[in-house]
């Protein structure tokens, strides 16, 4: 316990850290949705040309 | 080699590299991090001056080198876009924007957090280094509103590429702030005359810290470089062929 306590400092250090790890997530998390939402656009596109068609 | 950067730029091409090349640079990023964050918070002697609270070092470096490499990375891009007319260079400098106002508002964070307990306050209006990164994050944002507010994409590639080259000039003034102007930020823990300020085992830990931030983030800008390109491409018969194989097709 002494050694996650930090002394004082554990707060700071564990919360910088814990926002460190909730970037890295977002950020793969944001590109993964993107590309998922722009290839759904364009299949769905496609599939209407094909009906169309 | 000319006949490597002309394929390279081929969107095809560099859509299926991409996807070969993204888990050979994550992996040994993430590994390189997870090294970094143990040796990090437990194996790192305490500070004799700031004790515990100087191993936020190992994320605020990072971020802070990230948030300005990034946008080197988004301005190169933009200007070799702008100079030579390269889509794949405007797709990289598009991809590189979100990823890096990420790690600057980290970078931000992560500075206040440390401020608190060794300034005595979260965040100081007059300081030089705070200043200039906060500047950092609102280019990011004005580079991002300007490319989301205009639909033509060759007018968004070129008006956002003028802006990230302005821009760049904050980039030296953030990395020198420390030398140049009175700053309660202290300055350059490991590239300045005579070595690194901090011991060994200090220094690996933050060094492979910073090599994993960067590895990751090439990682995530080729994910996103890669969704740039089909969004751009979209129309193109490579792309359909993929999205709807033949047989695929009613």
């Amino acid at each position: 316990m002494e050694a996650l306590a930090m002394g004082d400092y554990g707060v700071y250090v564990w919360s910088s850290f814990g926002l460190t790890l909730a970037v890295m997530i977002v950020t793969v998390w944001q590109a993964r949705n993107h590309q998922n939402k722009i290839y759904r656009e364009i299949e769905q596109r496609l599939k209407a040309m094909e009906e169309v068609k | 080699m000319w006949t490597f950067f002309h394929r390279l730029a081929s969107p095809p091409h560099f859509y299926e590299l991409a996807n070969k090349i993204y888990p050979w640079i994550m992996v040994p990023g993430l590994a390189l991090i997870a090294y970094g964050t143990y040796a990090g918070l437990f194996v790192a002697p305490v500070d004799y001056q700031q004790k515990d609270a100087f191993r936020i070092i190992y994320v605020h470096v990072p971020s802070a080198y990230l948030s300005m490499m990034a946008y080197m990375t988004m301005a190169i891009s933009a200007g070799i876009g702008l100079i030579w007319r390269m889509k794949l260079a405007h797709a990289v400098a598009a991809a590189a924007a979100p990823i890096g106002a990420w790690f600057t508002f980290l970078a931000l964070m992560t500075g206040s957090i440390w401020g608190r307990p060794m300034w005595g306050t979260w965040w100081e209006w007059g300081d030089p280094r705070l200043t200039s990164e906060l500047i950092l994050l609102f280019l990011y944002f004005g580079y991002l509103a300007l490319r989301g507010a205009i639909d033509d994409q060759s007018k968004a590639d070129r008006s956002s590429a003028v802006l990230a080259l302005v821009g760049a000039i904050n980039i030296p003034i953030i990395h020198f702030s420390v030398e140049w102007w009175s700053s309660l930020h202290q300055g350059a823990t490991l590239v300045r005359e005579g070595g690194p300020a901090i011991t060994t085992d200090m220094l690996y830990p933050l060094l492979a810290m910073i090599f994993g931030f960067t590895l990751f983030f090439g990682a995530v800008l080729l994910k996103r470089v890669r969704t740039e390109v089909l969004a751009r491409e979209r129309r193109s018969r490579w792309v359909q062929k993929m999205i709807m194989p033949l047989e695929g097709r009613a």
